[in-house]
C-alpha cells in the first residue's frame, strides 16, 4: 500500500491536469511544484513561463522567488517583463494559467489582496502580482488550493481576480473571451464549474475523503455531481519525483534538515 | 551627458534628494542593495517608491523611514511570506505612515514601457473583472477609438532617478544586463536620471550578442563599481540568490528592535565594500 499525504495527493492531481503540449504560466507557490512535477513525469515536453521572462525553463529545484536564476540558466529564451505580460500574456500565446488562493469563491473569483477591508484590513496579503490579467488572457485557469472554511468563502472580501464573476455568463460581460477557471483541485477533491452556472461542482473525490469532510470544510453549499468519480492514487512513480524535488529544493535553499 | 563613474556616496548624494520619485528595479535578480544602504546612510526622506515586487530593498528602506508613498504590485517575500516593515507601516505608522498605490504586474511593466515611450499613459487589456480599479483612482478605462472595446489605462511611470544593477560596464560607460532582465532598461530610459551599479568594469564587452540588453552610456547618469551590490539579490554569471538570508530576514523585519540593531549593524555602520565579501560567499 502506498502512503501519502493529503498535500501530495493535490500536489499530484493538479499536475495530472497538464498535457504535454500545454504552455503555463507558472503562479508563485503550490502550482510551481505541480507544473514542475508535470514536467518530471507524463508532460516532459510542457512550456512553463515564470512572470520573471522565463520561456520553456525546466528547474532542476523548485524557485523560492519566480524570478531564481535557474529559471533563466534552463529557459529555451528570458525576455524582458513587459514583454513577457504585452505580447506573451496579453497576445494569448498561453494556454493555462495555473493560479493559487488566499480566498476563493464557488465561482472560482479570486481574493489575494486583503482579508477585511481594503483600507484597513486585517490581513494585508502580498496583492495580486500577475494574477489579475493571467486570470484573465490564458486559454482556461486551474486552481490549486487546500481546502479550508477560511478560505473557501461564500464572499470574498476583495475581487483580485475574475473567475466566473456572478457565474452563468457574467465572465463575458468584462469583455473577456478566455475560459476562466476550469479546474479547481484541492487536497479532499477536484471540482469544475457546473456547465450552465459555472459554479464549481466536486467531480471527483479523493480516496480515502468523505462527502461530510468537503462539506465541512467549504464556506459555500457543496454541490457534487451526478456521477462523482475517484481520484486515482498517486503512483509510486509520481511520489517518488515529487519528494526528490521537494528534497532537492530544501536542501538548495538552506533549510535546516 | 555621457556618465560618469563616481563613489556610490557621491552618486546617491547627487542623484537623490529628499521628495523625489524613486524606482529602484530588478525582478528577484540584480536588485540594487547597496545603493538602497547609502539613501539610508544618507537619510534620504519622503521618497516615492515606485517597483513591482518591494521585496527585502523597500522593507529595509521603509523600515528606515525614507518613504511617504509606495508604487507596487506584489508585496511579499517570496516564498517566505510578509514583508513586515511594509506592513507595519501601512497598518501601523510604524517609523513613518506609508500611502500605497497598488497595481497589477502586466499595469506597471506597462506603465514602465509608457515611461520609456514617453507616452503619458499605458494601455492594455488588464483588470478586466478586478476590484484594484474601485480603491486606486489611478486606474480608468478608455475606449478604443478604432473598435470600441474597453481598455484600462494607467499613468506612465516617470521616476525622478532610477537606479538598477548590472553585471557588465566597458570603459566608455555603456552597460550590459544580463539573465532575467525585468523592467530595468524601461525603468532607467523612462527616468530624469539613473544611477547603474554594477559588478565590474571591463575593458570591452567580448564577444557580446549584438541583441543584447544594454544601455549606452549616453543613456546613463552615474556609474558605480560595486561588487557583489546586488546581495541577497543575484548577480547571473557572478553569484547566487541567498535564499536563506531572504528565510532569515523575516525575523529580524518581523521585530523593530532586530530591525534597527541589524540596520544600525549592517548599514549605518556599513558601505558599500562590504558586499564583496557577501558576493564571494554565495559563489556557484
Amino acid at each position: 500500500m502506498v502512503e501519502y499525504t493529503p498535500t501530495e495527493m493535490m500536489t499530484v492531481s493538479a499536475a495530472r491536469a497538464l498535457k504535454n503540449d500545454d504552455v503555463c504560466f507558472v503562479g508563485i507557490g503550490m502550482p510551481s511544484a505541480a507544473c514542475n512535477l508535470a514536467r518530471l513525469t507524463h508532460a516532459p515536453e510542457i512550456t512553463l513561463i515564470y512572470e520573471s521572462g522565463t520561456i520553456g525553463t525546466k528547474p532542476d529545484v523548485l524557485p523560492l522567488s519566480i524570478g531564481d536564476g535557474e529559471l533563466c540558466e534552463t529557459a529555451v529564451n528570458t525576455v524582458a517583463v513587459p514583454e513577457m505580460f504585452r505580447y506573451w500574456l496579453q497576445g494569448g500565446k498561453i494556454s493555462v494559467g495555473f493560479l493559487g488562493a488566499a480566498q476563493l469563491d464557488k465561482y472560482g473569483n479570486i481574493n489575494t489582496t486583503v482579508i477585511g477591508d481594503y483600507d484597513n484590513p486585517k490581513v494585508r496579503l502580498p496583492g495580486g502580482g500577475g494574477a489579475p490579467e493571467i486570470a484573465t488572457s490564458c486559454g482556461e485557469v486551474f486552481l490549486v488550493m487546500k481546502q479550508s472554511k477560511r478560505g473557501f468563502v461564500n464572499k470574498i472580501d476583495f475581487v483580485t481576480s475574475l473567475g466566473h464573476g456572478k457565474g452563468g455568463e457574467d465572465r463575458a460581460s468584462y469583455g473577456v473571451d478566455t475560459k476562466g477557471p476550469s479546474r479547481l483541485i484541492t487536497d479532499l477533491c477536484i471540482m469544475e464549474p457546473h456547465p450552465v452556472g459555472k459554479q464549481f461542482i466536486v467531480t471527483s473525490i479523493h480516496p480515502g475523503v468523505t462527502r461530510e469532510e468537503i462539506i465541512e470544510n467549504t464556506g459555500w453549499d457543496v454541490e457534487f455531481a451526478d456521477e462523482v468519480a475517484e481520484t486515482a492514487i498517486p503512483s509510486e512513480e509520481e511520489l517518488k519525483v515529487l519528494r526528490a524535488l521537494h528534497e532537492r529544493t530544501a536542501k538548495a535553499h538552506g533549510d535546516q534538515q | 551627458m555621457v556618465a560618469r563613474f563616481m563613489s556610490l556616496k557621491e552618486a546617491v548624494a547627487s542623484c537623490v534628494k529628499d521628495g523625489d520619485t524613486i524606482s529602484m528595479e530588478g525582478f528577484t535578480h540584480l536588485i540594487p542593495h547597496a545603493a538602497g544602504h547609502e539613501i539610508i546612510r544618507q537619510g534620504i526622506k519622503d521618497l516615492t517608491l515606485i517597483r513591482m515586487t518591494p521585496d527585502m530593498i523597500y522593507d529595509q528602506l521603509i523600515g528606515a523611514g525614507c518613504a511617504k508613498k509606495l508604487v507596487f504590485s506584489w508585496g511579499g517575500n517570496p516564498g517566505v511570506g510578509s514583508l513586515h516593515r511594509l506592513r507595519d507601516a501601512y497598518e501601523k505608522g510604524w517609523p513613518t505612515k506609508l500611502e500605497i498605490e497598488e497595481h497589477s504586474h502586466a499595469a506597471m511593466a506597462n506603465a514602465y514601457d509608457a515611461g520609456a515611450a514617453g507616452l503619458p499613459c499605458a494601455v492594455f487589456k488588464g483588470y478586466r473583472g478586478a476590484e484594484l480599479p474601485r480603491v486606486n483612482p489611478n486606474i480608468k478605462f478608455i475606449e478604443c477609438p478604432f473598435t470600441g472595446e474597453s481598455l484600462a489605462a494607467v499613468p506612465a511611470i516617470r521616476p525622478d532617478v532610477t537606479v538598477v544593477h548590472a553585471q557588465k560596464a566597458n570603459k566608455k560607460g555603456d552597460i550590459l544586463f544580463e539573465g532575467i532582465v525585468g523592467v530595468q532598461k524601461e525603468a532607467v530610459l523612462a527616468a530624469k536620471k539613473s544611477i547603474i551599479t554594477v559588478e565590474e568594469i571591463v575593458d570591452d564587452f567580448g564577444d557580446v550578442s549584438p541583441n543584447a540588453v544594454m544601455l549606452p552610456n549616453w543613456a546613463v547618469t552615474a556609474i558605480v563599481e560595486i561588487p557583489g551590490g546586488a546581495h541577497p539579490s543575484y548577480a547571473q554569471g557572478y553569484y547566487s540568490r541567498d535564499n536563506a538570508f531572504y528565510k532569515a530576514w523575516d525575523p529580524i523585519a518581523r521585530d523593530r528592535e532586530a530591525f534597527q540593531a541589524w540596520l544600525e549593524e549592517h548599514v549605518i555602520k556599513g558601505g558599500p565594500e562590504d558586499f564583496a565579501a557577501k558576493r564571494d560567499a554565495n559563489k556557484g
